[in-house]
Protein backbone atom coordinates (compact mmCIF):
# COMPACT_ATOMS: atom_id res chain seq x y z
CA UNK A 1 0.00 0.00 0.00
CA UNK A 2 1.52 3.32 -0.98
CA UNK A 3 0.44 6.17 1.14
CA UNK A 4 1.64 9.66 0.31
CA UNK A 5 3.29 11.12 3.36
CA UNK A 6 2.56 14.72 4.18
CA UNK A 7 5.42 17.20 4.14
CA UNK A 8 5.25 17.65 7.88
CA UNK A 9 5.55 13.93 8.39
CA UNK A 10 8.51 13.77 6.05
CA UNK A 11 10.29 16.59 7.86
CA UNK A 12 9.57 14.93 11.18
CA UNK A 13 10.92 11.63 9.91
CA UNK A 14 14.01 13.37 8.49
CA UNK A 15 14.88 14.53 11.98
CA UNK A 16 13.70 11.62 14.14
CA UNK A 17 14.82 8.68 12.09
CA UNK A 18 18.27 9.98 11.18
CA UNK A 19 19.05 12.08 14.24
CA UNK A 20 22.19 10.14 15.05
CA UNK A 21 23.60 10.46 11.53
CA UNK A 22 22.82 14.19 11.65
CA UNK A 23 24.69 14.41 14.92
CA UNK A 24 27.72 12.72 13.38
CA UNK A 25 27.68 15.13 10.46
CA UNK A 26 27.35 18.19 12.66
CA UNK A 27 31.01 18.95 13.59
CA UNK A 28 32.19 18.52 10.01
CA UNK A 29 29.30 20.52 8.62
CA UNK A 30 29.97 23.36 11.06
CA UNK A 31 33.60 23.31 9.99
CA UNK A 32 32.71 23.72 6.32
CA UNK A 33 30.16 26.43 7.02
CA UNK A 34 32.46 28.48 9.23
CA UNK A 35 35.82 27.99 7.53
CA UNK A 36 34.76 27.66 3.89
CA UNK A 37 31.44 29.43 3.44
CA UNK A 38 31.91 32.39 5.77
CA UNK A 39 35.06 33.44 3.82
CA UNK A 40 33.01 33.16 0.61
CA UNK A 41 30.55 35.57 2.19
CA UNK A 42 33.55 37.72 3.13
CA UNK A 43 34.24 38.15 -0.57
CA UNK A 44 31.74 41.01 -0.59
CA UNK A 45 34.46 43.28 0.73
CA UNK A 46 35.78 43.17 -2.83
CA UNK A 47 32.87 45.52 -3.59
CA UNK A 48 33.33 47.59 -0.45
CA UNK A 49 35.95 49.75 1.11
CA UNK A 50 36.94 47.64 4.06
CA UNK A 51 38.89 49.54 6.67
CA UNK A 52 39.32 46.98 9.35
CA UNK A 53 42.84 47.48 10.57
CA UNK A 54 41.68 45.98 13.86
CA UNK A 55 38.17 44.78 13.10
CA UNK A 56 37.25 41.42 11.72
CA UNK A 57 34.11 40.13 10.05
CA UNK A 58 31.92 42.70 11.82
CA UNK A 59 33.77 45.56 10.14
CA UNK A 60 32.47 44.23 6.80
CA UNK A 61 29.01 45.66 7.51
CA UNK A 62 30.32 49.06 8.52
CA UNK A 63 32.28 49.67 5.34
CA UNK A 64 30.90 51.53 2.32
CA UNK A 65 29.99 50.06 -1.04
CA UNK A 66 32.24 51.02 -3.92
CA UNK A 67 30.89 48.74 -6.62
CA UNK A 68 33.45 47.54 -9.12
CA UNK A 69 36.03 50.20 -8.35
CA UNK A 70 38.70 47.76 -7.07
CA UNK A 71 38.29 45.55 -10.13
CA UNK A 72 38.69 48.54 -12.44
CA UNK A 73 41.76 49.71 -10.56
CA UNK A 74 43.34 46.28 -10.85
CA UNK A 75 42.45 45.62 -14.47
CA UNK A 76 43.83 48.97 -15.60
CA UNK A 77 46.96 48.78 -13.46
CA UNK A 78 50.36 47.66 -14.72
CA UNK A 79 50.16 44.74 -12.27
CA UNK A 80 47.40 43.01 -14.18
CA UNK A 81 49.27 42.17 -17.41
CA UNK A 82 52.31 41.15 -15.39
CA UNK A 83 50.48 38.77 -13.03
CA UNK A 84 48.29 37.34 -15.78
CA UNK A 85 51.27 36.93 -18.10
CA UNK A 86 53.42 35.19 -15.49
CA UNK A 87 50.55 32.90 -14.49
CA UNK A 88 49.81 31.90 -18.08
CA UNK A 89 53.47 31.45 -19.03
CA UNK A 90 54.19 29.31 -15.98
CA UNK A 91 51.07 27.22 -16.62
CA UNK A 92 52.08 26.80 -20.24
CA UNK A 93 55.56 25.66 -19.28
CA UNK A 94 54.06 23.31 -16.72
CA UNK A 95 51.75 21.81 -19.35
CA UNK A 96 54.68 21.37 -21.71
CA UNK A 97 57.28 19.94 -19.35
CA UNK A 98 55.83 18.95 -15.96
CA UNK A 99 52.77 17.21 -17.37
CA UNK A 100 54.45 14.72 -19.77
CA UNK A 101 57.30 13.84 -17.37
CA UNK A 102 55.42 11.24 -15.28
CA UNK A 103 53.92 9.68 -18.42
CA UNK A 104 57.38 9.13 -19.86
CA UNK A 105 58.70 7.81 -16.57
CA UNK A 106 55.74 5.45 -16.14
CA UNK A 107 56.18 4.01 -19.63
CA UNK A 108 59.89 3.43 -19.07
CA UNK A 109 59.28 2.01 -15.58
CA UNK A 110 56.86 -0.46 -17.09
CA UNK A 111 59.64 -1.75 -19.32
CA UNK A 112 61.81 -2.64 -16.31
CA UNK A 113 61.36 -6.36 -15.89
CA UNK A 114 63.24 -6.86 -12.64
CA UNK A 115 60.60 -6.35 -9.94
CA UNK A 116 62.97 -5.48 -7.13
CA UNK A 117 64.75 -2.87 -9.26
CA UNK A 118 61.42 -1.42 -10.38
CA UNK A 119 60.23 -1.16 -6.79
CA UNK A 120 63.44 0.55 -5.72
CA UNK A 121 63.12 3.12 -8.50
CA UNK A 122 59.53 3.78 -7.44
CA UNK A 123 60.49 4.16 -3.78
CA UNK A 124 63.24 6.63 -4.64
CA UNK A 125 61.25 8.71 -7.12
CA UNK A 126 58.13 9.02 -4.93
CA UNK A 127 60.15 10.34 -2.01
CA UNK A 128 60.63 14.02 -2.95
CA UNK A 129 56.85 14.45 -3.06
CA UNK A 130 56.80 14.21 0.73
CA UNK A 131 59.31 16.98 1.28
CA UNK A 132 57.90 20.41 1.97
CA UNK A 133 58.38 23.25 -0.50
CA UNK A 134 60.50 24.98 2.12
CA UNK A 135 62.91 22.05 2.07
CA UNK A 136 62.88 21.78 -1.72
CA UNK A 137 63.55 25.51 -2.03
CA UNK A 138 66.35 25.14 0.53
CA UNK A 139 67.94 22.30 -1.42
CA UNK A 140 67.67 24.29 -4.64
CA UNK A 141 69.22 27.44 -3.16
CA UNK A 142 72.15 25.40 -1.89
CA UNK A 143 72.69 23.45 -5.11
CA UNK A 144 72.59 26.46 -7.44
CA UNK A 145 73.95 28.99 -4.93
CA UNK A 146 77.25 30.80 -5.22
CA UNK A 147 79.04 28.20 -3.07
CA UNK A 148 77.08 25.27 -4.47
CA UNK A 149 78.19 22.41 -6.69
CA UNK A 150 76.64 23.75 -9.91
CA UNK A 151 78.60 27.00 -9.81
CA UNK A 152 81.70 25.12 -8.72
CA UNK A 153 81.34 22.98 -11.81
CA UNK A 154 80.78 26.00 -14.05
CA UNK A 155 83.88 27.69 -12.67
CA UNK A 156 85.89 24.50 -13.01
CA UNK A 157 84.92 24.30 -16.68
CA UNK A 158 86.15 27.84 -17.16
CA UNK A 159 82.82 29.63 -16.98
CA UNK A 160 81.68 32.40 -14.73
CA UNK A 161 79.63 31.90 -11.59
CA UNK A 162 75.91 32.69 -12.04
CA UNK A 163 73.57 33.79 -9.28
CA UNK A 164 70.68 31.63 -10.53
CA UNK A 165 68.09 32.36 -7.84
CA UNK A 166 68.10 36.07 -8.65
CA UNK A 167 68.38 35.68 -12.40
CA UNK A 168 65.19 36.56 -14.26
CA UNK A 169 66.53 34.61 -17.19
CA UNK A 170 66.86 31.32 -15.30
CA UNK A 171 64.22 31.55 -12.60
CA UNK A 172 61.28 30.03 -14.49
CA UNK A 173 63.48 27.13 -15.51
CA UNK A 174 64.31 26.53 -11.85
CA UNK A 175 60.61 26.54 -10.94
CA UNK A 176 59.84 23.96 -13.61
CA UNK A 177 62.83 21.73 -12.87
CA UNK A 178 62.16 21.73 -9.13
CA UNK A 179 58.50 20.92 -9.70
CA UNK A 180 59.39 18.01 -11.95
CA UNK A 181 61.89 16.80 -9.37
CA UNK A 182 59.30 16.91 -6.59
CA UNK A 183 56.27 15.48 -8.40
CA UNK A 184 57.37 13.26 -11.29
CA UNK A 185 57.53 10.01 -9.32
CA UNK A 186 54.27 10.57 -7.51
CA UNK A 187 52.61 11.46 -10.80
CA UNK A 188 53.43 8.04 -12.26
CA UNK A 189 51.08 6.26 -9.82
CA UNK A 190 47.95 6.95 -11.85
CA UNK A 191 49.56 5.96 -15.15
CA UNK A 192 51.19 2.82 -13.78
CA UNK A 193 47.80 1.70 -12.49
CA UNK A 194 46.33 2.18 -15.96
CA UNK A 195 49.21 0.27 -17.56
CA UNK A 196 48.79 -2.55 -15.04
CA UNK A 197 45.27 -3.01 -16.35
CA UNK A 198 46.52 -3.91 -19.85
CA UNK A 199 45.94 -7.51 -20.79
CA UNK A 200 49.29 -9.34 -21.07
CA UNK A 201 47.90 -11.17 -24.09
CA UNK A 202 48.04 -7.93 -26.04
CA UNK A 203 51.79 -7.77 -25.56
CA UNK A 204 52.15 -11.42 -26.50
CA UNK A 205 50.09 -10.91 -29.65
CA UNK A 206 52.21 -7.91 -30.58
CA UNK A 207 55.38 -9.97 -30.06
CA UNK A 208 54.03 -12.71 -32.31
CA UNK A 209 53.42 -10.05 -34.95
CA UNK A 210 57.08 -9.17 -34.68
CA UNK A 211 56.75 -5.92 -32.74
CA UNK A 212 59.87 -4.89 -30.87
CA UNK A 213 59.81 -3.25 -27.45
CA UNK A 214 59.58 0.26 -28.83
CA UNK A 215 56.72 -0.70 -31.16
CA UNK A 216 54.98 -2.38 -28.23
CA UNK A 217 55.14 0.89 -26.30
CA UNK A 218 53.67 2.79 -29.25
CA UNK A 219 50.97 0.31 -30.18
CA UNK A 220 49.99 -1.30 -26.87
CA UNK A 221 51.05 0.73 -23.82
CA UNK A 222 50.29 4.24 -25.03
CA UNK A 223 46.84 3.48 -26.48
CA UNK A 224 45.98 1.73 -23.22
CA UNK A 225 46.69 4.85 -21.19
CA UNK A 226 45.59 7.43 -23.75
CA UNK A 227 42.25 7.88 -22.06
CA UNK A 228 43.70 8.60 -18.64
CA UNK A 229 46.26 10.92 -20.27
CA UNK A 230 43.44 12.85 -21.93
CA UNK A 231 41.55 13.11 -18.65
CA UNK A 232 44.62 14.27 -16.73
CA UNK A 233 45.43 16.77 -19.48
CA UNK A 234 41.95 18.26 -19.39
CA UNK A 235 42.00 18.50 -15.61
CA UNK A 236 45.42 20.15 -15.82
CA UNK A 237 43.98 22.74 -18.22
CA UNK A 238 41.39 23.51 -15.58
CA UNK A 239 44.23 24.54 -13.29
CA UNK A 240 45.70 27.15 -15.62
CA UNK A 241 44.88 29.95 -13.20
CA UNK A 242 46.10 28.07 -10.15
CA UNK A 243 49.45 29.36 -9.11
CA UNK A 244 51.77 27.43 -6.93
CA UNK A 245 52.03 29.94 -4.08
CA UNK A 246 54.06 27.71 -1.77
CA UNK A 247 56.68 26.97 -4.39
CA UNK A 248 57.03 30.49 -5.73
CA UNK A 249 56.97 32.18 -2.34
CA UNK A 250 59.73 29.96 -0.94
CA UNK A 251 61.94 30.48 -3.99
CA UNK A 252 61.45 33.96 -5.34
CA UNK A 253 62.92 37.33 -4.43
CA UNK A 254 62.45 40.90 -5.58
CA UNK A 255 64.98 40.39 -8.36
CA UNK A 256 62.66 37.95 -10.14
CA UNK A 257 59.24 39.54 -9.50
CA UNK A 258 59.11 40.45 -13.17
CA UNK A 259 59.04 36.78 -14.23
CA UNK A 260 57.60 34.99 -11.19
CA UNK A 261 55.13 37.26 -9.43
CA UNK A 262 51.67 35.66 -9.65
CA UNK A 263 48.24 36.45 -8.21
CA UNK A 264 48.67 34.85 -4.79
CA UNK A 265 52.15 36.20 -4.11
CA UNK A 266 50.93 39.68 -5.07
CA UNK A 267 47.84 39.30 -2.88
CA UNK A 268 50.01 38.25 0.03
CA UNK A 269 52.39 41.20 -0.27
CA UNK A 270 49.78 43.84 -0.99
CA UNK A 271 46.93 42.44 1.08
CA UNK A 272 48.41 40.86 4.18
CA UNK A 273 51.67 42.82 4.47
CA UNK A 274 50.23 46.04 3.06
CA UNK A 275 46.80 45.68 4.78
CA UNK A 276 45.09 46.54 1.50
CA UNK A 277 42.27 44.08 2.13
CA UNK A 278 39.43 45.13 -0.17
CA UNK A 279 41.56 45.67 -3.25
CA UNK A 280 43.38 42.33 -2.94
CA UNK A 281 40.13 40.49 -2.24
CA UNK A 282 38.94 41.82 -5.59
CA UNK A 283 42.15 40.55 -7.21
CA UNK A 284 41.62 37.13 -5.62
CA UNK A 285 37.96 37.00 -6.60
CA UNK A 286 38.80 37.85 -10.20
CA UNK A 287 41.20 34.90 -10.27
CA UNK A 288 38.85 32.50 -8.44
CA UNK A 289 35.94 33.15 -10.77
CA UNK A 290 38.00 32.40 -13.88
CA UNK A 291 39.36 29.28 -12.15
CA UNK A 292 35.90 28.07 -11.25
CA UNK A 293 34.73 28.54 -14.81
CA UNK A 294 37.73 26.62 -16.20
CA UNK A 295 37.34 23.77 -13.73
CA UNK A 296 33.65 23.53 -14.50
CA UNK A 297 34.21 23.36 -18.26
CA UNK A 298 37.12 20.92 -18.08
CA UNK A 299 35.33 18.67 -15.60
CA UNK A 300 32.39 18.46 -17.98
CA UNK A 301 34.75 17.63 -20.82
CA UNK A 302 36.50 14.88 -18.88
CA UNK A 303 33.16 13.34 -17.98
CA UNK A 304 32.31 13.22 -21.65
CA UNK A 305 35.51 11.22 -22.11
CA UNK A 306 34.11 8.51 -19.91
CA UNK A 307 35.74 9.36 -16.62
CA UNK A 308 33.43 9.76 -13.68
CA UNK A 309 34.87 13.22 -13.33
CA UNK A 310 37.17 14.06 -10.53
CA UNK A 311 34.33 14.28 -8.05
CA UNK B 1 62.15 -16.87 -26.24
CA UNK B 2 65.54 -15.59 -27.32
CA UNK B 3 65.86 -11.87 -27.06
CA UNK B 4 67.19 -10.00 -30.03
CA UNK B 5 70.16 -7.69 -29.85
CA UNK B 6 67.91 -4.63 -30.16
CA UNK B 7 65.88 -5.79 -27.18
CA UNK B 8 68.98 -6.19 -25.07
CA UNK B 9 70.24 -2.71 -25.96
CA UNK B 10 66.82 -1.32 -25.12
CA UNK B 11 66.86 -2.99 -21.71
CA UNK B 12 70.34 -1.79 -20.87
CA UNK B 13 69.65 1.79 -21.96
CA UNK B 14 66.38 1.79 -20.05
CA UNK B 15 68.06 0.60 -16.87
CA UNK B 16 70.74 3.26 -17.28
CA UNK B 17 68.06 5.93 -17.64
CA UNK B 18 66.36 4.67 -14.48
CA UNK B 19 69.65 4.77 -12.58
CA UNK B 20 70.22 8.31 -13.80
CA UNK B 21 66.72 9.35 -12.68
CA UNK B 22 67.35 7.87 -9.24
CA UNK B 23 70.70 9.64 -9.02
CA UNK B 24 69.02 12.97 -9.82
CA UNK B 25 66.40 12.28 -7.13
CA UNK B 26 68.95 11.32 -4.49
CA UNK B 27 71.77 13.76 -5.24
CA UNK B 28 70.26 16.93 -3.68
CA UNK B 29 69.34 15.08 -0.49
CA UNK B 30 72.67 13.27 -0.16
CA UNK B 31 74.62 16.43 -0.97
CA UNK B 32 72.91 18.40 1.79
CA UNK B 33 73.22 15.53 4.28
CA UNK B 34 76.92 15.24 3.49
CA UNK B 35 77.61 18.95 3.57
CA UNK B 36 75.65 19.49 6.77
CA UNK B 37 78.52 17.68 8.48
CA UNK B 38 81.33 19.31 6.50
CA UNK B 39 83.63 21.96 7.85
CA UNK B 40 83.82 25.33 6.15
CA UNK B 41 87.42 24.91 5.04
CA UNK B 42 86.75 21.57 3.39
CA UNK B 43 83.67 22.89 1.61
CA UNK B 44 85.57 25.89 0.24
CA UNK B 45 88.34 23.65 -1.08
CA UNK B 46 86.17 20.82 -2.42
CA UNK B 47 82.71 22.13 -3.28
CA UNK B 48 81.98 19.10 -5.45
CA UNK B 49 82.79 16.53 -2.80
CA UNK B 50 79.69 14.73 -1.47
CA UNK B 51 80.72 13.49 1.96
CA UNK B 52 83.22 14.98 4.38
CA UNK B 53 86.55 13.27 5.02
CA UNK B 54 86.55 14.66 8.52
CA UNK B 55 83.01 15.26 9.82
CA UNK B 56 82.39 18.58 11.49
CA UNK B 57 79.27 18.65 13.65
CA UNK B 58 79.25 22.32 14.67
CA UNK B 59 76.15 23.05 12.58
CA UNK B 60 74.20 20.36 14.41
CA UNK B 61 75.65 21.34 17.77
CA UNK B 62 74.46 24.88 17.19
CA UNK B 63 70.99 23.83 16.04
CA UNK B 64 70.46 21.38 18.87
CA UNK B 65 71.37 23.93 21.52
CA UNK B 66 69.00 26.54 20.09
CA UNK B 67 65.85 26.91 22.23
CA UNK B 68 63.74 28.20 19.30
CA UNK B 69 64.52 25.11 17.23
CA UNK B 70 63.49 22.85 20.09
CA UNK B 71 60.27 24.69 20.77
CA UNK B 72 59.40 24.72 17.06
CA UNK B 73 60.08 21.03 16.92
CA UNK B 74 57.81 20.34 19.89
CA UNK B 75 55.06 22.60 18.51
CA UNK B 76 55.23 20.73 15.20
CA UNK B 77 55.13 17.28 16.83
CA UNK B 78 52.19 18.34 18.96
CA UNK B 79 50.50 19.78 15.88
CA UNK B 80 50.93 16.53 13.97
CA UNK B 81 49.57 14.42 16.84
CA UNK B 82 46.64 16.60 17.89
CA UNK B 83 45.86 17.73 14.35
CA UNK B 84 45.88 14.27 12.80
CA UNK B 85 43.84 12.74 15.65
CA UNK B 86 41.12 15.38 15.29
CA UNK B 87 41.26 15.12 11.48
CA UNK B 88 40.63 11.39 11.61
CA UNK B 89 37.84 11.71 14.16
CA UNK B 90 35.88 14.45 12.39
CA UNK B 91 36.53 13.06 8.91
CA UNK B 92 35.27 9.56 9.84
CA UNK B 93 32.20 10.98 11.57
CA UNK B 94 31.38 12.91 8.40
CA UNK B 95 32.38 10.21 5.91
CA UNK B 96 30.16 7.53 7.43
CA UNK B 97 26.76 9.21 6.91
CA UNK B 98 27.89 10.33 3.44
CA UNK B 99 28.61 6.69 2.56
CA UNK B 100 25.09 5.49 3.57
CA UNK B 101 22.78 5.42 0.59
CA UNK B 102 19.73 5.77 2.81
CA UNK B 103 20.88 9.00 4.44
CA UNK B 104 18.62 11.67 2.92
CA UNK B 105 21.01 14.64 3.30
CA UNK B 106 23.80 12.77 1.54
CA UNK B 107 23.56 14.37 -1.92
CA UNK B 108 23.14 17.89 -0.62
CA UNK B 109 26.10 17.62 1.77
CA UNK B 110 28.34 16.07 -0.89
CA UNK B 111 27.68 18.97 -3.25
CA UNK B 112 28.13 21.50 -0.44
CA UNK B 113 31.51 19.99 0.45
CA UNK B 114 32.92 19.32 -3.01
CA UNK B 115 32.09 22.86 -4.11
CA UNK B 116 34.69 24.10 -1.62
CA UNK B 117 37.36 22.27 -3.62
CA UNK B 118 36.63 24.44 -6.63
CA UNK B 119 35.91 27.78 -5.10
CA UNK B 120 37.08 29.46 -1.93
CA UNK B 121 37.06 32.84 -0.31
CA UNK B 122 40.79 33.06 -0.84
CA UNK B 123 43.63 34.33 1.27
CA UNK B 124 42.26 37.64 2.50
CA UNK B 125 38.74 36.63 3.64
CA UNK B 126 40.27 33.59 5.37
CA UNK B 127 42.79 35.78 7.09
CA UNK B 128 40.09 38.19 8.29
CA UNK B 129 37.91 35.32 9.52
CA UNK B 130 40.70 33.72 11.52
CA UNK B 131 41.62 37.07 12.96
CA UNK B 132 38.08 37.83 14.07
CA UNK B 133 37.68 34.35 15.56
CA UNK B 134 40.63 35.17 17.80
CA UNK B 135 42.67 32.25 16.55
CA UNK B 136 45.76 34.30 15.71
CA UNK B 137 48.71 33.58 17.99
CA UNK B 138 47.07 30.48 19.44
CA UNK B 139 48.10 26.89 18.87
CA UNK B 140 44.60 26.06 17.60
CA UNK B 141 45.11 28.02 14.40
CA UNK B 142 47.21 25.04 13.28
CA UNK B 143 44.42 22.54 13.87
CA UNK B 144 40.91 23.96 13.61
CA UNK B 145 41.08 25.66 10.18
CA UNK B 146 42.24 22.32 8.67
CA UNK B 147 39.81 19.91 10.37
CA UNK B 148 38.49 18.18 7.24
CA UNK B 149 40.15 17.97 3.85
CA UNK B 150 37.55 17.25 1.14
CA UNK B 151 39.97 15.05 -0.81
CA UNK B 152 40.65 12.83 2.21
CA UNK B 153 36.95 12.81 3.04
CA UNK B 154 36.15 11.42 -0.41
CA UNK B 155 38.86 8.76 -0.11
CA UNK B 156 37.41 7.60 3.21
CA UNK B 157 33.80 7.77 2.03
CA UNK B 158 34.69 5.58 -0.96
CA UNK B 159 36.30 3.00 1.32
CA UNK B 160 33.25 3.01 3.58
CA UNK B 161 30.96 2.52 0.57
CA UNK B 162 32.70 -0.75 -0.24
CA UNK B 163 31.62 -2.26 3.08
CA UNK B 164 28.54 -4.40 2.36
CA UNK B 165 25.21 -3.13 3.70
CA UNK B 166 24.38 -6.60 5.04
CA UNK B 167 26.93 -6.20 7.84
CA UNK B 168 25.26 -3.00 8.91
CA UNK B 169 21.76 -4.44 8.68
CA UNK B 170 22.54 -7.45 10.83
CA UNK B 171 24.08 -5.16 13.43
CA UNK B 172 20.93 -3.04 13.36
CA UNK B 173 18.83 -6.12 14.06
CA UNK B 174 21.04 -6.79 17.05
CA UNK B 175 20.11 -3.33 18.29
CA UNK B 176 23.25 -1.41 17.38
CA UNK B 177 22.87 2.28 16.53
CA UNK B 178 24.76 4.13 13.78
CA UNK B 179 27.50 5.36 16.07
CA UNK B 180 28.29 1.90 17.44
CA UNK B 181 28.21 0.50 13.90
CA UNK B 182 30.83 3.05 12.86
CA UNK B 183 32.99 2.38 15.90
CA UNK B 184 32.63 -1.41 16.16
CA UNK B 185 32.21 -2.52 12.54
CA UNK B 186 33.13 0.10 9.95
CA UNK B 187 36.30 1.56 11.49
CA UNK B 188 37.89 -1.80 12.40
CA UNK B 189 37.31 -2.91 8.79
CA UNK B 190 38.87 0.29 7.45
CA UNK B 191 42.23 0.32 9.23
CA UNK B 192 44.13 0.59 5.95
CA UNK B 193 42.08 3.53 4.74
CA UNK B 194 42.32 5.29 8.08
CA UNK B 195 46.09 4.81 7.87
CA UNK B 196 46.05 6.28 4.37
CA UNK B 197 44.23 9.47 5.20
CA UNK B 198 45.98 9.75 8.57
CA UNK B 199 49.22 9.75 6.69
CA UNK B 200 48.17 12.44 4.24
CA UNK B 201 47.01 14.57 7.16
CA UNK B 202 50.19 13.97 9.16
CA UNK B 203 52.46 14.86 6.24
CA UNK B 204 50.38 17.99 5.64
CA UNK B 205 50.73 19.09 9.25
CA UNK B 206 54.46 18.40 9.31
CA UNK B 207 55.14 20.22 6.05
CA UNK B 208 52.88 23.26 6.37
CA UNK B 209 54.60 26.55 7.09
CA UNK B 210 52.42 29.37 5.74
CA UNK B 211 49.97 29.41 8.63
CA UNK B 212 52.84 30.28 10.97
CA UNK B 213 53.70 33.09 8.57
CA UNK B 214 50.14 34.41 8.42
CA UNK B 215 48.94 33.97 11.97
CA UNK B 216 51.77 33.51 14.49
CA UNK B 217 54.09 36.32 15.51
CA UNK B 218 55.83 34.56 18.42
CA UNK B 219 58.70 32.65 16.85
CA UNK B 220 58.69 30.05 19.62
CA UNK B 221 55.32 28.94 18.28
CA UNK B 222 56.35 28.67 14.66
CA UNK B 223 56.34 25.23 13.09
CA UNK B 224 59.74 23.83 12.20
CA UNK B 225 59.16 24.35 8.48
CA UNK B 226 58.51 28.06 8.89
CA UNK B 227 61.51 28.49 11.14
CA UNK B 228 63.52 26.77 8.42
CA UNK B 229 61.98 29.06 5.82
CA UNK B 230 63.19 32.05 7.83
CA UNK B 231 66.66 30.55 8.21
CA UNK B 232 66.86 29.97 4.47
CA UNK B 233 65.43 33.28 3.30
CA UNK B 234 67.20 35.62 5.73
CA UNK B 235 70.83 36.49 6.14
CA UNK B 236 70.66 37.38 9.83
CA UNK B 237 69.89 33.81 10.80
CA UNK B 238 71.41 34.04 14.28
CA UNK B 239 68.40 36.12 15.37
CA UNK B 240 66.04 33.34 14.41
CA UNK B 241 67.93 30.52 16.02
CA UNK B 242 69.82 32.04 18.91
CA UNK B 243 71.84 29.34 20.56
CA UNK B 244 73.88 28.83 23.69
CA UNK B 245 76.51 27.09 21.57
CA UNK B 246 79.91 28.72 22.01
CA UNK B 247 80.95 28.55 18.36
CA UNK B 248 79.01 30.38 15.69
CA UNK B 249 79.25 28.16 12.64
CA UNK B 250 78.71 29.67 9.19
CA UNK B 251 75.11 30.26 8.15
CA UNK B 252 75.22 27.62 5.44
CA UNK B 253 76.14 24.86 7.92
CA UNK B 254 73.25 25.83 10.19
CA UNK B 255 70.83 25.90 7.26
CA UNK B 256 71.83 22.47 6.05
CA UNK B 257 71.70 20.96 9.52
CA UNK B 258 68.23 22.43 9.96
CA UNK B 259 67.04 21.06 6.61
CA UNK B 260 68.17 17.60 7.69
CA UNK B 261 66.59 17.88 11.14
CA UNK B 262 63.29 19.11 9.66
CA UNK B 263 63.18 16.32 7.08
CA UNK B 264 64.38 13.26 9.00
CA UNK B 265 60.99 12.37 10.53
CA UNK B 266 59.44 12.26 7.04
CA UNK B 267 62.25 10.10 5.69
CA UNK B 268 61.95 7.75 8.69
CA UNK B 269 58.25 7.05 8.28
CA UNK B 270 58.35 7.13 4.49
CA UNK B 271 59.20 3.42 3.91
CA UNK B 272 56.24 2.36 6.04
CA UNK B 273 53.73 4.62 4.35
CA UNK B 274 54.50 3.82 0.75
CA UNK B 275 52.01 0.98 0.37
CA UNK B 276 49.23 3.12 1.80
CA UNK B 277 49.54 6.28 -0.24
CA UNK B 278 49.60 4.48 -3.58
CA UNK B 279 46.21 3.03 -2.72
CA UNK B 280 44.94 6.39 -1.50
CA UNK B 281 45.98 8.22 -4.65
CA UNK B 282 44.17 5.75 -6.84
CA UNK B 283 40.95 5.69 -4.86
CA UNK B 284 40.98 9.47 -4.64
CA UNK B 285 41.76 10.28 -8.24
CA UNK B 286 40.23 7.60 -10.39
CA UNK B 287 36.96 7.07 -8.66
CA UNK B 288 35.17 10.07 -7.20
Amino acid sequence: MTEKKSLGKKVKEFFTRYWMLHLMVLPGLLYFLVFKYVPMYGLIIAFKNYKGAVGGVSAIFASDWVGLRHFKTFLTSSQFPRLMGNTLILSGLRLLFVFPAPILLAVLLNEVKNRLFKKSVQTITYMPYFLSWVVVAGLLRILVGSEGPLNALIVKLGGESVYFMASAEHFRGLLIISEIWKTVGYGTIVYLAAIAGVDMEQYEAAQLDGANRFQQIIHVTLPAISEIIAIMLILQMGKIMTDNFEQIYTMYSEAVYSVADVFDTYIYRTGIIGSNFSYTTAVGLFKSVISLFLIFVTNKASKRLGSEGLF
Amino acid sequence: MKRSKGEQIFSVVNILIMILVCAIMLYPMLYVIGHSAMGDAERALHPLRMFPRKPDWTGYRYILSSPSIWSSYLVTIFRVLAGTALNILITSLLAYPLSRKKYPARKFLTVLITFTMWFSGGMIPNFLLIRSLGLTNTFWVYVIPHLVDPFNLIILRNFFMQIPDSLEESAKIDGANDFTILMRIVLPLSKASIATIGLFYAVFHWNTWWDSMLYISDKNMWTIQYLLQQLIANSNIYDFAASSSVTKPPAEAIRMACIVVATIPILCVYPFIQKYFVKGVLVGSVKG
